[in-house]
Order: structure tokens, then C-alpha cells, then sequence
């Protein structure tokens, strides 16, 4: 099925059924196909083509539910951006896509049109939330978009988006999924979640990161309502809407776990339509399962583990948790996980190895990357295909069911997601008075891994903590924002004269 | 500008601007929408508000009405502590 289908077939089964509840207005299944069809057309009439790219540069708004559907119905690939991407990152990622056309929001317009003036194959530019000199208004659009039927969008194998991940390199790889690709991930992920049209889903995760984007895709799958809050900023809010909406669903990542368990005033039965409340990105410290399990009594816990390339690998079946709280399971129905060694042979149980995956749900590559293709798809058993090396060391208990060990890069999880050391080194490097930087991840209760900087500055420099983290700041998303600088008078490099970012790493971990 | 305004100005400047101008900021412009604060931000914010006003803050007060923007957080403190104007 392509991914507009599954807004499409739940909107000719359930017209009138809320589909969405955003920004405090509601919408019905038939009113999101609508608004879409004639987003798709507005995106169509500015010479939209099958296949071309458009970033959406926006953050949870209804609008931005209606531009992935509208997208794809015009044949294109959407290629959802981070809202707190700054405007360099945002030129190179609409620069490497060939992106089209860019849809954001009149608040984060600025910072799109500094990055459009370095995009040039950007034709055309939409901003919703307020009229915006140099773009198109989205709802004019919408209003004025021309009638009449769509012309064909494409097959299930097209290209249906392109999400940019962090790589080691410190340059964003765009991980491409075909329609084939997504519908395989959320048929998969809905079965165990045993989703249903009478869920109802509260996605505060940003909709520009994949674990979010499935909870649209997903809900609008199975017919089930999605409520679409911006931020955990304000965690009360977020559970007293929880509440008021009868939430059935609640995606969290650790650190939002983490936010709930440290408020005091909130007490078990508060959440009698809590059906499920899924994890993922990091495992949660057994003592956050107990404490989650005890305030969502009633509630199922879904201990999962994914990355972009292949949306999600594995989920531990709940029955399993009291057991083995420390593991993320087993590969995801209609997939298969290894464990293999340098030689690519799976490796004796309790041993550690390279997580491998086998499955429709499978990226077809990094966009117009093809080192990182040689590196992450590789000949598997088989030899009509090709399987998912993730950089992720695992390991198999006696029963067969997965723990994650390490990353085998340097690649930092913080907050739920990947950030590349090397991308904020370079930009730490761009800052005058820096000589010499390495970035490393150090445990934090509620970040999981806080950022640390840990920096040499040129003889003469004065620069304090709050400059450098202001810099950083003013460069990169928020969450690759460091937490933490340790200024030092030298860094230790490897032979090769490069700064040993691991040896820093190991010395602190020694240290703790 | 009255002196809560301006101490919570320079907190927030200084904390989640990094030194950067918080006087353009309109006072009913949201904190969270301008990508200002996030949930490690606000939690920031309630331990600036609970020192510095002398005030406590409970866990369901920590709610966008009261801390979602500069004049939101103005009234919120004089709520809690009419005296912390003098302060």
C-alpha cells in the first residue's frame, strides 16, 4: 500500500471519525483527506513533480499532517527536518536532497530563506501560521488550489520520504524509504501494538523524528486518533490532555520517563484509559520500568529498539519484561535479527556482536552515499539480498532475546537521539579561541547521555562555558547542544596527530 | 518594566539565550514556541522562580499559563508572592 492510502482508506471507512486534535482544533478523517488532496494540488500547480523532494521544515502542527499526506498524493518524497535545525544544516540538507520545494512555519521562515538563498534547486516555498514575505501562505494555497482529479502519484516502490540521520562523519546521511518500506515498518509495529481504530495516540515526540512521524503514519493507518502536542516542556499539561483525551497510547523515550518519575504530585489510577505506553531509543533503567509499571497500572509496557535505516528492529513481548527488563527482545513480526561477528556469521549466544537486520522494512540506502551504503548494506545469507548492519553491538541471551551492548562508533544518544561528535566538534572548531575540541557522552539521569565539550583553547583565548554553549547554540539542533565544557590547557591525540576522542572518553569513564 | 520583569529578563537571557538580547522579546510571546525552553529549561526556570521569589512551585502549577511566557510568569510570581515586586 502507498502511505497516502492510509489516510485515503481510513478516510472512505471512518469520514467523519476525529482523525486529529492539534494546536486546539479538531479534524475529522474526511476533512484531513480533503485538506490534503487540495495541498497536494496546490503543490502540483507550482510544478511539483513524481518523485522530487520537499522539506518540511515544521514542527507537531495539524499543518504539517496534511503536507506529508499532500506530498506524497503529488508523487513527491517528503524529507522531514528537525524545527531547531539552523540554517547552514538546513541549506546542506536541501541542497543534498535537490529538495523542490520547502513547507515551514511563518516562525521558523527566516531561518528557512537564509538557507534557500544557499538551496538553489528550491523552486517554491510554503509558510503556514501567518502571511510571509517570499512565501506562499498555506492555507491560501490550500483555498485557492486548483479542482479536479490528482494526477498518478506512483507505485509502492517510489520513494516515499527521506529522513537525515546523524553520521560519524559528522555530515547527515538521507535515509531513503520507499511507500513499500513504511507500510511494511507500521503493518509490523501496529500488529504487536495491536493498534486499533478506537486508539488514541498523544505524540509530544517531534514529528521530524522517526519514532514521532510513525505515530502519525500509524494512527492514520489504523484509523485511530492522534493528539498532537508540541512539547514535554510543561510535563502536567501534556498527562492532565493525556487524561482529558482519554489516551490510549503513550509513546515516550527515557527522558520523558525520566520527567514523569520526578514529579511528585502524580499518583497510579490517574490514567484508566491507558492501554500502552511504548520506550524507545534507549533501554530504561529497570527502577524507571517498576516505577512506570506502578503508575500506569493497567497500562502495557513495550521495551523497543530501532534506528532510521530500518524504523524499528525489535520489541520485547510484554510478558517477557518482569523477566528480562534489561532487553529489547526480538525482531519485529515479519523481520529477523542476527547476531554476527567480523566475519558475518551469527555468533554463539551470550556473545557479543554486530546487530544485523533482515526484513521489507529495510532502507533501500543513504541518498547518493555510497561508502555509507557499502558499510550499512552488505551481502546477508542470502544471495538475492542485502541486510541492515546497524553499528550496534548486541547480544543474545540463552532464550534468544536481544540486549544492546554498545554503538560501534562514536555515535552519542542523548534525549532519544543520535548525535554525531564530530558535527559538534565542527562546529565548537568554527568558534575563534578553540585549538583543539573532542566531544563525549557522559550518563545523565534524565538525558540519558548529556553532551560534554571538552576543549583546548588558543594561548590568548578567553572564552567561558556560556560562550562556548551559546556558539553551539546559535549552530546546531538543540539537542546537539552541549551540556557540559571542561576547558584543559592540551588534548591527547592519536598517532595521526587527531585528538583522541575515545581516549577522553575512557579516562572519565575511569574516573567516575 | 518592574524589577520581577526585569530579573526574569536577565535569567532568561542569560540562560537560554546565552547571553544573547531578551529585551526584543515580546512578554506574551511563547517561550516554548520561539524554541527558547524546553522540559530541561522550564525545570531550570521553576528552580530560578522558587530562589530568587522565595516561592514553591508544585508539580501542577508547572503549566504553560503560568510559564509559558514573560508576562505569564510576571503574574504567576506576584500570584505566589505579592511581595517578591520589593524583593
Amino acid at each position: 500500500m502507498r502511505v497516502e492510502d492510509f489516510l485515503r482508506t481510513s478516510a472512505r471507512r471512518l469520514p467523519d471519525k476525529e482523525a486529529l486534535t492539534a494546536g486546539g482544533r479538531r479534524f475529522a478523517y474526511g476533512e484531513l483527506d480533503r485538506l490534503s488532496d487540495r495541498l497536494a494540488a496546490a503543490l502540483a500547480s507550482r510544478g511539483l513533480k513524481r518523485g522530487e523532494r520537499v522539506v518540511l521544515f515544521m514542527d507537531n502542527a495539524w499543518e504539517t499532517v496534511v503536507a506529508i499526506f499532500a506530498v506524497l498524493k503529488a508523487g513527491g518524497v517528503f524529507c522531514p527536518v528537525n524545527p531547531s535545525t539552523k540554517a547552514a544544516k538546513l541549506a546542506f540538507i536541501l541542497t543534498d536532497s535537490e529538495a523542490a520545494a520547502i513547507l515551514t512555519l511563518a516562525r521558523l521562515a527566516p531561518v528557512a530563506a537564509e538557507a534557500m538563498a544557499g538551496a538553489p534547486s528550491v523552486r517554491f516555498a510554503l509558510a503556514a501560521g501567518g502571511s510571509t514575505a517570499g512565501f506562499d501562505d498555506f492555507e491560501a494555497a490550500i483555498a485557492d488550489a486548483p479542482l479536479g482529479p490528482l494526477a498518478f502519484a506512483g507505485i509502492e516502490i517510489d520513494l516515499a520520504m527521506l529522513v537525515y540521520t546523524s553520521g560519524s562523519t559528522g555530515f547527515p546521511k538521507g535515509v531513503m524509504m520507499t511507500h513499500q518500506n513504511v507500510d511494511a515498518a507500521a503493518t509490523s509495529i501496529t500488529t504487536y501494538l495491536e493498534n486499533t481504530e478506537v486508539d488514541v495516540i498523544l505524540n509530544v515526540l517531534p514529528v521530524s523524528f522517526d519514532y514521532g512521524l510513525y505515530q502519525v503514519l500509524m494512527a492514520m493507518k489504523v484509523g485511530a486518533r492522534l493528539v498532537l502536542e508540541k512539547s514535554f516542556a510543561f510535563p502536567r499539561a501534556v498527562l492532565d490532555k493525556a487524561i482529558a483525551e482519554r489516551v490510549t497510547g503513550l509513546p515516550l523515550v527515557p527522558t520523558m520517563a525520566s520527567l514523569i518519575l520526578q514529579m511528585k504530585d502524580i499518583v497510579p489510577g490517574q490514567f484508566p484509559d491507558l492501554r500502552y505506553v511504548t520506550n524507545t531509543a534507549a533501554a530504561l533503567p529497570p527502577a524507571h520500568i517498576r516505577a512506570l509499571r506502578d503508575l500506569f497500572a493497567g497500562a502495557t509496557l513495550y521495551s523497543m529498539y530501532g534506528l532510521t535505516e530500518c524504523k524499528r528492529c525489535t520489541y520485547l513481548p510484554p510478558a517477557e519484561l518482569e523477566r528480562r527488563p534489561g532487553s529489547v527482545g526480538v525482531a519485529i513480526p515479519g523481520t529477523e535479527a542476527f547476531v554476527v561477528g567480523e566475519d558475518g556469521k551469527e555468533v554463539p549466544r551470550g556473545e557479543t556482536g554486530e546487530l544485523v537486520i533482515r526484513g521489507p522494512h529495510v532502507m533501500k540506502g543513504y541518498w547518493r552515499n555510497e561508502a555509507a551504503n557499502a558499510k550499512a548494506l552488505r551481502q546477508g545469507p542470502f544471495p538475492w539480498e542485502k541486510v541492515l548492519y546497524t553499528g550496534d553491538l548486541f547480544r543474545r541471551d540463552a532464550e534468544g532475546f536481544l540486549y544492546f551492548v554498545a554503538r560501534k562508533d562514536d555515535i552519542i544518544k542523548t534525549r532519544g537521539e543520535k548525535v554525531s561528535p564530530k558535527e559538534v566538534e565542527t562546529a565548537l572548531y568554527a568558534l575563534d579561541g578553540i585549538a583543539a575540541a573532542a566531544v563525549i557522552g557522559v550518563p545523565d539521569g534524565v538525558l540519558g547521555m548529556a553532551l560534554k565539550a571538552v576543549v583546548a583553547l588558543r594561548p590568548g583565548a578567553a572564552l567561558s562555558e556560556r560562550d562556548v554553549i551559546r556558539h553551539c547554540a546559535q549552530s546546531l539542533e538543540d539537542f546537539m547542544v552541549p551540556k557540559l565544557v571542561e576547558f584543559r590547557d592540551t588534548l591527547p591525540t592519536s598517532e595521526n596527530g587527531k585528538v583522541d576522542r575515545r581516549q577522553i572518553a575512557e579516562e572519565m569513564e575511569a574516573a567516575r | 518594566m518592574s524589577s520581577t520583569e526585569s530579573a526574569l529578563r536577565a535569567f532568561i537571557a542569560e540562560n537560554f539565550m546565552y547571553g544573547g538580547d531578551a529585551t526584543a522579546l515580546a512578554a506574551d510571546r511563547s517561550l516554548i514556541e520561539e524554541g527558547l525552553i524546553d522540559s530541561t529549561g522550564v525545570l531550570e526556570l521553576v528552580s530560578f522562580l522558587e530562589e530568587r521569589f522565595a516561592i514553591q512551585i508544585g508539580d501542577a502549577e508547572i503549566v504553560p499559563a503560568n510559564l509559558d511566557s514573560i508576562a505569564a510568569i510576571v503574574a504567576f510570581v506576584a500570584s505566589k508572592n505579592p511581595a517578591a515586586e520589593a524583593a
